[in-house]
């Protein structure tokens, strides 16, 4: 890209900014950064720059990379959520692809800055992950790369098991936790001198929590207590959790509100990008692009396209209110820039779809739920419209994983762990289930045990590091 | 608000943790040795460098829903109806999830792309040539030149410059002087030669495959998965490895390689046809004195009764000629059972041969299974034997 280019792209910006500012988004700063493709998808398979090292990321960005280089898919843009926000843009980009991309980064931004689900979310988290990536890279030189790695196949295995509610139990013991600071025994400034020797015995530290293992259950968050009572793990491991949970505290946010995200985003950029001077040329070149986002793909579901069509729908219903809207709920009309503003600050995906995904949506968009009949065939059974809405929430719910919780932590008396599946109609895939189990077992130590139902019929998978049982 | 471009030219975190995956393929492969040697896609690679083939160990297994027995919400054109088929599973249980509706978690393989060679190393690395023995032709065209020494006289094309700067700082120094200069006849070093004769070993393989009516596409796609890497293997140590290719069914004859691996099959079977024919082909081309001979014989071990008495007289013949006789019994695919009728030939070689120490027997009922019969052949036996 030419020096030329650049100036002109400068200018878009700073215009794209007031346009968007002028539609009452709010969102962060914004740098933007021109790369080539190999660190666009870089970026792109670890969700943000500069983490730590594992081969499923190395695995991801193969694939992107390798797809890219056969012209089957390409990203045009990737966002960081965090304060200011970083675009990053593909240098093979054409003008107008940037530009569209540089409106649907500031959609992101805004709805990052303003959704009430990522108002816990650590805005620095690109630091935060480089000192994770450091100690990460230190564990390995210390133990080994195998076994950090090993390590952290066992961990990944069980992320997304965290509460993306944690801070509320959060709150709570924060009084306790300043009353045993308390009770420490300060330390002079150069006490740590002293104690080389006591750093060398803690390699096996024992659970960090003095706390019964017993008292908070059950616990939805396996991560953490996995790293507060495991009985085997040293405190380089636990610490290795604790940072895995950091950055999944950091994603959880993002993947409960994929749909709105996205749609958000969508919505945004066609309306900057009509306010902008194009040409007729470059006006045909942005509806090819924008048609290619937010089209229809048949049999699945394009989030782009979902939440857009929903919050068009949203924005009109609460500009010109049916009679029976106006009579029954009150509307007065032209409010639909308030209330998708609202509903952005406001909703997640599963609350989004269960208000605002209506009869006549579900018609037009042609939604339908579809499953296996007799092993053979993907078949069409049901079109009734809150039965298709009430299935895809539930496809969402716990964002579209199993919701597993700690059950006991001294099982048979025996520091065993038993985690139990809170079935909600779909079954669990068996054969991953037993080797996620391995996992488990390696980060506990112990017998460990997950309850489930498979045939309508309650069963208990058990491993204890040889082999695998089930009754 | 910037936009900013910068030097990325010296970012290598993607590529560098794609060689940790890597890695974890190579290992994933070397615990999947056994369903990767009879793949597909290697025996019949025909000269490729690299080959696709399937491991499962490299899932990230994560507790997840199984897809098959869910519900899923999808979107149509506007024309759907409930009992509309939007899709097909391949076949049930098969784990390969149809294009349309299966999204990616039906695809539970990942396909890892083997490099051939790097593949062999991996497997040849526990196998060994029992009874590796010496015979060797005196081979002209590979006589070599190899510069290993230094004299103090030679051609001067051939001088060493620098160590003869080092000799002419030495000599100074010894002269008290620190310096390089006025050389004198004493500093000159030069390279010199010698001519080496290098001795070229020599295997041949007899390849024989029972072509009868009895010898189906399977047992035919197990004797050829064999041989393919027995070559490979042996190439690896010789430097020349002639195959000569026998089939028979009532009647031996030497065939092309193709016809080898591709003969329609018909007749009964007379193994001794084939063992007269091998030690024909000896007699006349390979004399055991100058030749490593591996006999390899696949068969169902379906012989007539009347001539299990002469085929055991030929095999011993054999034997007494050769490095090692390999005997290769195929079940039927998938009869995992070892049941051994008494007549099949495997039983009767264990029983009645003379010489048992070069002959290997094995059995193979299933794909899986070659990699076990190649060890086998190739194990740790006979290696304290002359070396």
């Amino acid at each position: 890209m030419e020096d030329k280019e650049i100036k002109e792209l400068e200018k878009a910006v700073e215009q794209i900014w007031e346009v968007a500012r002028g539609f009452g988004l709010d969102p962060y700063p914004t740098n933007f950064e021109i790369v080539p493709a190999t660190v666009m998808y870089e970026v792109g398979s670890y969700a943000l720059p500069g983490r730590y090292s594992h081969w499923t990321f190395g695995k991801t960005y193969h694939r992107m990379k390798t797809m890219y280089d056969f012209g089957l898919s390409k990203i045009y843009e990737v966002v960081i959520n965090t304060n200011p926000a970083y675009g990053f843009l593909l240098e093979t980009n054409s003008p107008i692809q940037n530009k569209m991309v540089i409106a649907h980064v500031l959609g992101h931004v805004d709805f990052f800055k303003n959704n009430t689900y990522f108002s816990k979310t650590n805005r620095r988290m690109v630091e935060s992950v480089s000192t994770h990536t450091h100690r990460i890279m230190e564990y390995e030189f210390k133990h080994g790369r195998k076994n950090v790695e090993r390590f952290l196949d066992a961990v990944l295995s069980i992320e997304e098991h965290i509460d993306p509610y944690f801070f509320i139990k959060r709150e709570v013991p924060l009084a306790e936790e300043r009353r045993r600071a308390e009770l420490r025994p300060k330390e002079g400034r150069y006490d740590d001198l002293w104690r080389l020797e006591k750093a060398e015995q803690e390699a096996k530290a024992p659970p960090v929590d003095d706390e019964k293992p017993r008292e908070q259950l059950p616990e939805k968050d396996l991560l953490v207590y996995v790293m507060k009572h495991s009985p085997s793990l040293a405190s380089w491991q636990r610490d290795v959790i604790a940072m895995v949970h950091e950055e999944m505290e950091y994603f959880v946010p993002q993947m409960q509100t994929k749909i709105m995200n996205e749609g958000w985003a969508s919505i945004w950029h066609a309306r900057i990008m009509r306010e902008l001077d194009l040409s007729d040329n470059e006006h045909i070149e942005f509806a090819n692009l924008h048609s290619g986002v937010v089209s229809p793909q048949k049999g699945q579901l394009n989030p782009y396209y979902l939440g857009y069509k929903i919050y068009e729908d949203i924005e009109r219903r609460w500009n010109e209110p049916s009679k029976e809207e106006r009579e029954k709920f009150g509307r007065v009309g032209n409010e639909g820039r308030d209330k998708i503003f609202e509903v952005r600050e406001l909703d997640n995906d599963v609350s989004f779809l269960r208000n605002y995904l209506t009869e006549e949506l579900c018609e037009e968009l042609d939604l339908f739920v579809f499953e296996l009949v007799e092993e053979e065939d993907w078949t069409i059974t049901e079109k009734r419209w809150e039965r298709v809405r009430d299935q895809l929430v539930s496809n969402m719910t716990n964002f579209g994983f199993p919701y597993l919780q700690v059950e006991d932590g001294d099982y048979n008396g025996n520091r065993e762990l038993y985690i139990k599946h809170c079935y909600e109609g779909t079954e669990l895939d068996m054969r991953y289930a037993r080797k996620a189990l391995e996992h488990v077992h390696t980060l506990w130590g112990r017998p460990v045990h997950l309850e489930t139902i498979i045939d309508e019929e309650s069963t208990v998978l058990h491993y204890n590091g040889d082999e695998h049982g089930e009754d | 608000m910037s936009i900013q471009r910068n030097d990325w030219s010296l970012q290598r975190k993607g590529i560098i943790d794609q060689e940790r995956h890597k890695d974890r393929v190579k290992e994933a492969i070397r615990k999947n040795l056994g369903s990767i040697v009879s793949n597909e896609a290697i025996i019949l690679s025909d000269g490729k460098r690299t080959v696709k083939v399937p491991i499962r160990a490299l899932d990230e297994y994560k507790f997840r829903f199984n897809y098959q027995k869910g519900k899923h919400v999808g979107q149509g054109d506007g024309k759907t109806r409930v009992g509309d088929v939007i899709g097909h599973e391949s076949r049930p249980g098969s784990g390969q999830g149809s294009g349309q509706a299966g999204q990616d978690a039906g695809a539970d393989y990942y396909e890892a792309e083997v490099n051939i060679d790097e593949l062999a190393a991996l497997i040849f690395e526990d196998l060994q040539l029992p009874y590796l023995q010496e015979k060797a032709k005196k081979a002209v065209q590979s006589r070599k030149t190899q510069f290993n020494e230094i004299r103090r006289t030679g051609v001067i094309a051939n001088l060493d410059k620098r160590r003869m700067i080092l000799e002419n700082i030495r000599r100074n120094a010894r002269e008290g002087k620190a310096r390089f200069g006025d050389i004198k006849k004493e500093d000159l070093r030069f390279k010199t030669w010698e001519e080496v004769m290098r001795y070229e070993s020599n295997a041949v393989v007899i390849a024989m495959i029972d072509v009868s009516g009895s010898m189906g596409e399977f047992k035919k796609y197990i004797a050829r998965s064999f041989y393919f890497w027995m070559v490979r293997f042996l190439r690896t140590k010789y430097d020349n490895v002639d195959i000569v290719f026998i089939s028979h069914h009532t009647e031996a004859k030497e065939v092309t390689e193709e016809q080898f691996f591709t003969q329609g099959e018909s007749g009964g079977t007379v193994v001794s046809s084939a063992y007269q024919l091998a030690l024909d082909v000896i007699k006349q081309r390979y004399r055991p004195s100058d030749w490593n001979i591996y006999p390899f014989h696949f068969s169902d071990g379906d012989n007539y009764y009347s001539d299990n008495e002469e085929a055991v007289r030929l095999a011993d013949e054999l034997i007494a000629t050769c490095n090692l006789f390999g005997y290769g019994e195929i079940g039927e695919e998938g009869s995992s059972s070892y049941r051994r009728s008494s007549g099949a030939l495997l039983s009767i070689f264990s029983d009645r041969l003379q010489n048992k120490d070069r002959f290997v027997g094995v059995r193979i009922d299933d794909k899986e299974d070659v990699y076990p019969a190649l060890k086998q052949f190739f194990g740790r036996r006979g290696v304290e034997t002359p070396a």
